[in-house]
């Protein structure tokens, strides 16, 4: 390489109590390189592009750009040095508008009608159509991303940093993202593109850097390195992919039928004419972006939100207006997607979280007095059966790390025996051995007879784990398909989120360039 | 009807509201920052013993409006201090500011009842105010009526068309973005706090100094929460405080009088009347629940802790 990179950073090392989240992290950045930061949730990504982006100042290490010593303050001087980012999870406010929204990242905003304008420019010019007068709170996943982006690109950016871009978008939506981004890359932008996940890299990236608990374990070209290498050098050892021995379908055991339920929020998203039919053994997949209903059927399955009695049925017993509670009798289990503060108490202690849904099914109460030596005994059971890495059940469930209190969240559920076990993002932010031993525990489960549903924005998860799979589009089911024989093109069609999207306009490219 | 005179009535009208008016636009700026601050009643007394006390000293009644600003401000910043710097809980910490406010008023103000503060001179001249009809409605007032509604425009067109009104939705919408963004969350917080304390501040001193003329320990008598209610059945919005304050006080006048005039209705019937008519029509005005869920800051009353 030729002529100083960029952006390289020396030796950074920052610690938080207890972990340290980069120990001598050095890389560089050269100018138009799309630079791939790879590691598992943990490794210490995310705090490494904080300091980037002056959100996080290191402890120890420099940072140079274009060989003069980089070191912002606040995401304002890294703005104002040519750094942008698109965040992981969203920074948007989905009470403003698309124009208000980029209005508050920029340094010296023009006027609403002079940006909506350049809103609509950028956008049409980079092939991501975007209304300037919508509420953001109106918008899906991928047009959010969009805001984000634009956001970025009317700031002429040197290094645009993506933290882990495409875990919200379909396939297509991955696909016009990726167009962009090399556009970008072709006119001199350097990207710092942060991701787990391997095709991605290999298909756009031309360097990658890999982190594995806060250090550099190494370096690869990701177009000569196959995925398997670099997972290994991710995670640290192979994995093995979840298996199971046949597939034997049985009977019907859940039924859903003609629901339909008006969301409770604002931004919420109505179900339209839902109709399931789960088989014994069966692993049902749901896929499609969040935001398109996921929450609202896991509440009508769980019992958050009644319904009529016909619309949800239990071995042909009428349970839709149960509430939670009388389901679990009746052997309907849920682990909902958000873990602190729905599938478990924060600050309850793990025996306390075994007890609140469990206490039915393994009658871990009598007359209203809580056994506490049967609660206690069940919490030990899920936290050795499924490798919850604790010092002990009396931990409160906020100290657990995402991943191990998933896998206590999950197997809470799956000891109590369900007859049907509806699981929304089940692996989401977890590490790659524990996602594997979560998917088998879900397959071991269907296995022994059991319906499980599966909703999941991970495509590779339920091609992985489900028999059959349907997608979930602004409230409602596309038609199920049996898993094998599905391509990616089909179930992006499926999940049909795609259908605003068009070719970059090239002339206009070109009169640019 | 029963005598009652409507021109005086208007009068009034704008007299009592005043008071909860301000307290209330104060209220909502804090609230768009995304802090809910249940001391509004403690600030307001606290403004309205201080203003009396200033005034009666030092013989000026705008060095009282001052002191009770100041005085309401300065029990906003210890409400700040508490909860943005120590993390405490707001609803806690609002409560127990009106506590504190309500005691600290009645020590205070030992000594100061019966007492009557000095006039506040009128900003028109009497040829203006005297004109029939308009002239008491329109010029009769006293200047700090003037620019409550004058202070409800500016919150009006800060929050809904200038870059630092953005900001301060931002920051109540969602505060772990705008600090993403790089805003200072709890620096426009405190600042938004301390503009609030001074509302109320201001609006006690204006009940003590002008619309009543004495200090009575407790005098706010729930001003305070009435002015926390107009917010949320306002949802959030300037103009419809003022509609709903103007409502309250128009309410509260004529039932006065109303008792004055020995109307054949119970009294404890009049007397809750301001409070049931104001709430039944704010609650029908922001029955549109999903319109009114889309102007309630997401963020209020959340705790935000910078992290990293």
């Amino acid at each position: 390489m030729s002529g100083p990179a960029l952006l390289s950073i020396d030796g950074i090392t920052k610690a938080y109590p207890g972990v340290v989240a980069n120990d001598d992290v050095s890389f560089a950045i050269q100018p138009g390189e799309v630079h791939a930061l790879l590691g598992e949730n943990g490794a210490g990504k995310s705090t490494l592009v904080k300091m980037i982006y002056g959100l996080v100042r290191p402890d120890s290490g420099s940072m140079a750009m274009n060989g003069a010593p980089y070191a912002p303050a606040e995401p304002r001087a890294a703005r104002a040095l040519g750094v942008a980012m698109v965040f992981q999870h969203f920074s948007l406010f989905e009470a403003l508008n698309v124009a208000e929204n980029i209005s508050l990242g920029m340094e010296n905003p023009p006027r609403q009608r002079d940006l909506a304008k350049r809103i609509t420019d950028v956008s049409e010019a980079y092939g991501l159509p975007l209304d300037p007068f919508r509420l953001v709170g109106d918008l899906s996943a991928g047009e959010r991303q969009r805001v984000e982006i634009v956001r970025c690109l009317l700031q002429d950016p040197k290094l645009l940093v993506m933290d882990e871009p495409t875990s919200v978008l379909t396939p297509q939506e991955v696909e016009i993202l990726f167009r962009t981004l090399r556009t970008l890359r072709d006119e001199g932008t350097s990207i710092l593109y942060i991701s787990h996940k391997l095709e991605e890299i290999r298909a756009l990236c031309d360097e990658a850097t890999i982190l594995r608990l806060g250090k550099v374990v190494g370096n690869c070209d990701p177009r000569e390195t196959s995925a398997a290498e670099m997972a290994e050098m991710m995670v640290g050892k192979s994995l093995a992919a979840p298996a199971r021995d046949s597939a034997e379908m049985g009977k019907v055991v859940l039924k859903v039928s003609g629901l339909s339920v008006d969301p409770a929020t604002p931004f919420g998203t109505p179900l339209r004419h839902i109709g399931i039919e789960l088989h014994a053994g069966e692993v049902l997949g749901i896929g499609g972006v969040a935001g398109n209903g996921q929450d609202e059927l896991l509440a009508a399955l769980s019992g958050e939100t009644p319904t009529a009695p016909g619309s949800v049925t239990l071995n042909h017993e009428p349970i839709g207006n149960m509430g939670p509670n009388a389901r679990r009798a009746l052997g309907l289990l849920c682990a909902p997607e958000e873990r602190l503060g729905h599938a478990a108490a924060p600050d309850m202690s793990l025996v306390e979280n075994a007890l609140l849904t469990a206490r039915m099914r393994k009658g871990l109460d009598r007359s209203g007095f809580i056994d506490w030596q049967a609660t206690r005994a069940f919490a030990t059971e899920v936290i050795e059966t499924y490798d919850v890495r604790t010092p002990g059940p009396d931990n409160a469930a906020r100290a657990l790390s995402g991943g191990n209190l998933q896998k206590f969240v999950i197997g809470r559920e799956i000891m109590q025996d369900p007859k049907v076990l509806v699981v929304n993002q089940p692996t989401w932010g977890v590490d790659a051995s524990a996602a594997a031993a979560i998917r088998q525990a879900i397959l071991d489960l269907a296995q022994n007879g059991a319906g499980v549903i599966v909703i999941s924005q991970d495509l590779d998860e339920l091609l992985e784990v489900a028999d059959s799979f349907t997608a979930l589009n602004e409230g409602r089911l596309s038609n199920v398909r049996a898993t094998g024989g599905l391509t990616m093109e089909t179930i992006g069609l499926m999940l049909g989120g795609a259908h605003d999207m068009h070719e970059p306009d090239k002339e206009a490219l070109h009169a640019e360039a | 009807m029963f005598g009652i005179d409507p021109i005086t009535l208007i009068v009034a009208l704008v007299t009592v509201s005043t008071p909860v008016l301000l307290a209330a636009v104060g209220e909502l700026v804090v609230e768009k920052t995304g802090v809910l601050n249940l001391g509004v009643e403690g600030m307001m007394i606290t403004g309205a013993v201080m203003g009396f006390v200033v005034a009666v000293d030092t013989g000026s009644p705008t060095l009282g409006f001052l002191a009770g600003m100041a005085s309401g401000a300065a029990l906003a910043l210890i409400f700040g201090l508490l909860t943005q710097l120590l993390l405490s809980n707001q609803v806690a910490t609002g409560l127990a500011l009106t506590l504190f406010g309500l005691g600290l008023s009645a020590l205070l103000g030992v000594g100061y009842p019966g007492l009557t503060p000095p006039a506040v001179a009128d900003p028109f001249p009497d040829a203006l105010s005297d004109l029939p009809v308009v002239g008491p409605i329109l010029f009769g007032h006293s200047l700090v009526i003037y620019l409550s509604v004058l202070l409800v425009a500016v919150v009006w067109y800060v929050l809904g068309h200038t870059r630092a009104g953005l900001i301060i939705r931002a920051v109540g919408e969602n505060h772990d973005a705008a600090h993403a963004l790089g805003y200072k969350v709890i620096r426009i917080r405190l600042m938004a706090i301390l503009f609030g304390g001074a509302c109320a501040g201001l609006g006690g001193a204006f009940l003590s100094v002008v619309r009543v003329q004495n200090w009575v320990e407790g005098m706010t008598a729930g001003a305070g929460w009435i002015a926390l209610a107009l917010v949320v059945f306002a949802s959030w919005k300037p103009w419809r405080a003022l509609l709903g304050a103007y409502l309250f006080g128009g309410v509260t006048a004529l039932q006065l009088r109303l008792q004055a005039a020995g109307v054949d209705v119970p009294v404890e019937i009049l007397s809750m009347s301001p409070y049931v008519v104001t709430i039944i029509v704010l609650v029908i005005m922001s029955s549109d629940r999903s319109r009114a869920a889309l102007n309630a800051p997401a963020a209020l009353g959340k705790v935000f802790h910078a992290t990293g």
